[in-house]
């Protein structure tokens, strides 16, 4: 009789919801009123926001581009959200042809759109399911599908993790995925933190608030709670550091300063 | 693409790389800027060759604009910056040698069209991007009503399909749906239910509070209530259900509906009743057991100020031999009838009759008056068993012992009452039976001793609490020490140092005297070979002879002989070092069976002593039959040769039993012996050995040794 944990009672597009107000600020159109309402009203306190999805997303981009490299051509992408451009399975597929990618994310509207947007992909798929559950991710059909879960995988958690509460043992349901991943597996990952922003705490405190009134708190945590993360693994260079210092394609000092907000970083399996 | 310094590939790089680094800090691209950049380039050279073409085309530069927005510079300050970068760079790094005029009219409409180009293929994509996201917001929509349509189906499913009755109601009470299980319930017809309201539904057997519970509910002050309510169906039999009533609210809180769970205990309850009587009642005679006595014995012993309580127990007389003699079957007739008569003894308010078990029964009164009562109940019971019971054409006479305990709600608890009644009732039979008595302290507190001393002794033994005296044997002739009788003795950890007499009868109700005999017996030779070893050469009487008392449970007990051989052996000490004294009343009407092992341990040259005689019936001429070769003469008779001078007749008694001993080749003992006349007097009869106070109490082993030695000097 119990509902999907995903599912929701109704879908309110009278809510706010993260992954459009993402998707807004990378210049996408994938998003109504109220998401740009609150996306622009963060932006009062933090202007630099876009700067800082900018960033993750050419993170993201350098660290798929890295496994690829590493021989991996297995993605599991959590909280992917909208995927207006410069997808995982754009930039794995391409290092990598016929790499396979799985995304999950629990707003059914993301979910949806990814499925329009993957249609035709056999390489590629969506789950609905949320991280605070990991079981449902891990014995997912398309999982099944798709990933080999004997062999490496490339483990994606960006952006996504500072919006888990400690209240839902975050470390836990990380500690679920990480052990279920064969030897050799990656841990992409990036997380907002008070640490690198350019403004004063009370600033980006007021971001912050906002994000609690649309009902999805952002929790930032300290670069060594974010560290935590990573337990049992071993930190591909150079650790965990500032979006734009991991291993950049251009010269980091050209990066605007909201691009230093909040840390990345890769993990491997021993 | 080679690029000569300053040659115009060279400058078209330049361009590229003044317009990327302009635009690329407003652009959302997860390029690099370098990676952007090349981006650029094609775009520039388009440009570039519109701005140089023999038919210049503006609208060339539209799929320049709409190719920004598909490089992500969908940000307005890009189409800014990027006219501003076109305008002051395009003619001088791309213009070449032309015309200046020409290529500066060229390039504003370039960016005329740019412009055009990027607002229109923004637009689209805006507009296609619009559409997607509602297009998933609509799909979206489409699961979740989906999983709901599931979810309501599932829920159906349920609904109709559950065994236990569901129903909605408003909250004025007015059925609104109910299910097939709860249609079923009520019997089956759906105007018995549907339409009617719940308030309708009260019943006698309704709990007080169920009404203030479904109050409280429609109120909206309570979520939800749990109880046992019967209905009333259309038949008119009755329905026992288990309820459970829930309020349902809307999304804002609001109460709106209530939901009725039932489920049909009729039959469970109907059986529950069952068990219950059955669980309570004896099978035999119908009449209340062991169980419900104490509740209601619990319930008048915690009964408030003022109320007493008044008991009698009862146990037939003899029903052991009916039983025996005419079959369990008769016994078991006999069991109903004084239970039909019992129950009519007792028939006021507050007063019981019930069956403990076997031939055990207890009628209990309560109340204030019950100081009075009780003692009109017992005899009202001995009253009802005068006349005979026929059973089998047979007339029989059934007597009862009864002990009555009566006393004051709140002092006692109901085992202590009814062990008080059963020590009680004990009183009443070994007084013969057929009467009553009521319970008494003092006896209580005995029996209690005695019964805490029965369930000590098997524990005594392993714990090593007994131990053994020895009282000597003194030759009258030259009185010298001839052996010792082996006493023993317990020392209790709370009463101290018990006789034989406490705690022997006990040990042999419960068997233990067994195990006890037998280490008596073990200990007592093995204290007799120690005297051999250590003192045989100091003592002129040769070795010191142990005297033993065996049970009459001993006896009869199968292992009697090689017992008694092997502890022997064992000890290596002879037979004839060992006298085993037997009780006068052990042996009267002894059979040749009983006697048989006396007879073979006699043989083996174990002394048998025939211990108290004269105070049984003394068969005389049974002595010749029996193996014995001691008599040991009854304290009774040497008493009254304490003074000076004797009873004449206890002298003749006495020599006359001496005689007739030593006829039959028997020796003499006596007990008793307190004083030097006595001795005196009894050595004159012609009395063989003696022991008593005159010469020495029962001690330790050791203490004997010294009398020994005493009288070997002496």
């Amino acid at each position: 009789m119990e509902r999907p944990a995903w599912a929701p009672r109704s879908i309110d597009i009278s809510v706010p919801s993260v992954s459009r107000i993402y998707d807004y600020y990378l210049g996408g159109s994938h998003n109504f009123e109220v998401d740009r309402e609150a996306a622009r009203k963060a932006m009062e306190f933090m202007p630099g926001l876009p700067k800082i999805m900018q960033a993750n997303r050419a993170f993201m981009r350098r660290a798929v581009g890295f496994a690829a490299e590493e021989g991996i051509d297995q993605f599991l992408d959590v909280g992917s959200g909208i995927p207006t451009f410069g997808n995982v399975h754009e930039v794995a597929q391409a290092a990598r042809p016929g790499a396979r990618v799985v995304y999950v994310d629990h707003d059914p509207v993301a979910v949806a759109h990814s499925q329009a947007v993957l249609a035709g992909n056999e390489a590629a798929d969506v789950v609905a399911a949320d991280l605070r559950k990991p079981q449902e991710i891990l014995s997912s059909p398309q999982v099944e599908r798709l990933i080999d879960l004997n062999r490496p995988v490339a483990l994606l958690l960006v952006a996504i993790l500072h919006f888990v509460e400690d209240a839902d043992d975050p470390y836990s349901a990380v500690a679920e995925l990480r052990e279920a991943l064969a030897p050799g597996s990656l841990l992409i990952l990036t997380h907002a933190s008070y640490e690198g922003i350019p403004l004063p705490p009370e600033r980006a405190e007021g971001a912050v608030d906002v994000y609690k009134d649309i009902r999805n708190p952002l929790i930032m945590r300290s670069r060594d709670e974010i560290a935590r993360f990573f337990e049992g693994y071993d930190m591909v260079e150079p650790g965990l550091v500032p979006m734009p210092r991991w291993r950049p394609q251009a010269a980091p000092e050209d990066e605007d300063p909201y691009a230093f907000s909040g840390f990345a970083g890769v993990g491997r399996t021993a | 693409m080679t690029a000569e310094p300053d040659g115009p590939e060279d400058r078209l790089r330049r361009f590229a790389t003044i317009w990327s680094r302009a635009v690329f800090p407003v652009t959302s691209t997860s390029l690099t800027r370098p990676e952007f950049e090349e981006q650029l380039l094609p775009l520039a050279r388009r440009l570039s060759e519109a701005l140089r073409a023999r038919n210049f085309a503006a609208d060339e530069a539209r799929a320049v604009g709409a190719a920004l927005i598909e490089a992500h510079c969908t940000d307005p300050e890009a189409l800014t910056r990027t006219l501003d970068c076109v305008d002051a760079y395009l003619v001088l790094y791309c213009g070449e040698d032309r015309p200046q005029d020409e290529m500066r009219m060229r390039s504003s409409r370039l960016q005329h069209s740019m412009a055009a180009g990027f607002a229109q293929a923004l637009r689209e994509r805006t507009l296609a991007e619009q559409e997607a996201i509602a297009q998933a917001a609509l799909r979206a929509q489409g699961v979740v009503a989906q999983a709901l349509h599931a979810s309501e189906a599932r829920f159906r499913a349920v609904f109709e399909g559950a065994a236990i009755g569901i129903g909605i109601a408003d909250l004025d009470g007015n059925v609104l749906q109910v299910n097939g299980a709860l249609l079923r319930m009520f019997g089956g017809s759906e105007q018995s239910v549907r339409g009617r309201n719940v308030m309708e539904w009260t019943h006698p057997e309704d709990a007080p509070q169920t009404w203030k519970l479904y109050d409280e509910l429609v109120r909206g002050e309570r979520e939800h209530y749990h109880v046992e309510k019967a209905f009333n169906r259309p038949d008119g039999t009755v329905l026992w259900t288990n309820l459970t009533v829930s309020l349902l609210r809307d999304a804002d809180g609001s109460p709106q509906y209530q939901l009725a769970l039932m489920e049909d205990t009729t039959e469970r309850r109907l059986l529950n009743l069952r068990l219950r009587y059955e669980a309570t009642h004896d099978a035999l005679t119908g009449l209340p057991n062991r169980t419900l006595f104490f509740e209601r014995l619990e319930k008048a012993l915690g009964a408030g100020e003022g109320q007493r309580f008044g008991l009698c127990y009862l146990d037939l007389d003899g029903f052991k031999t009916i039983n025996d003699s005419l079959g369990h079957a008769a016994g078991d007739r006999l069991l109903v009838e004084v239970a039909d008569r019992l129950q009519s003894c007792a028939t006021a308010p507050g007063e019981m009759v019930a069956r403990l078990g076997g031939d055990e029964f207890v009628a209990l009164t309560t109340g204030p008056g019950t100081e009075r009562e009780v003692d009109e109940l017992a005899e009202r019971i001995m009253h009802a068993l005068v006349t005979p019971i026929r059973i089998d054409g047979r007339e029989l006479l059934v007597r009862g012992s009864i002990g009555i305990v009566e006393g004051p709600a709140g002092e006692r608890t109901p085992a202590e009452v009814l062990r008080s009644a059963d020590i009680t009732m004990y009183r009443a039979k070994s007084a013969g039976g057929n009467r009553f008595e009521l319970a008494d302290p003092e006896a209580d507190a005995r029996a209690i001793t005695r019964h805490g001393l029965t369930t000590a002794l098997p524990a005594a033994l392993d714990r090593g609490e007994f131990f053994i005296e020895y009282q000597p044997l003194v030759h009258l002739g030259d009185g010298s020490v001839r052996g010792a009788e082996a006493l023993v003795r317990w020392l209790h950890p709370q009463h101290g140092v018990l006789g034989p007499d406490r705690f022997i009868p006990l040990a042999e109700h419960t068997g233990l005297i067994v195990p006890l005999g037998r280490w008596v017996l073990e200990e007592s030779v093995r204290q007799a070979r120690e005297w051999r070893e250590r003192y045989v050469d100091e003592t002129t009487a040769g070795p010191l002879r142990i005297n033993v008392n065996l049970s009459p449970c001993q006896l009869t007990h199968p292992g009697l002989v090689q017992d008694t051989v092997d502890i022997l052996e064992r000890a290596g000490v002879q037979p004839d070092s060992l006298c085993l004294e037997v009780t006068e009343s052990a042996l009267i009407g002894a059979d040749d069976d009983l006697l048989k092992p006396l007879r073979r341990l006699a043989e083996m040259g174990v002394d048998i002593a025939l211990d108290d005689f004269g105070t049984g019936y003394s068969n005389l001429a049974n002595l010749r039959r029996l193996p014995v070769s001691i008599l040991k003469l009854d304290r009774s008779f040497t008493q009254s040769m304490q003074q000076f001078p004797a009873d004449p007749v206890d002298l003749k008694i006495v020599e006359g039993i001496v005689s007739l001993a030593h006829s039959l080749d028997l020796a003499v003992t006596v007990e008793g012996v307190e004083t030097g006349a006595q001795a005196e007097q009894l050595r004159i009869l012609g009395c063989d050995t003696a022991q008593g106070w005159y010469y020495a109490r029962p001690g330790p082993p050791e203490r004997l040794h010294e009398l020994a030695l005493v009288d070997a000097t002496g």
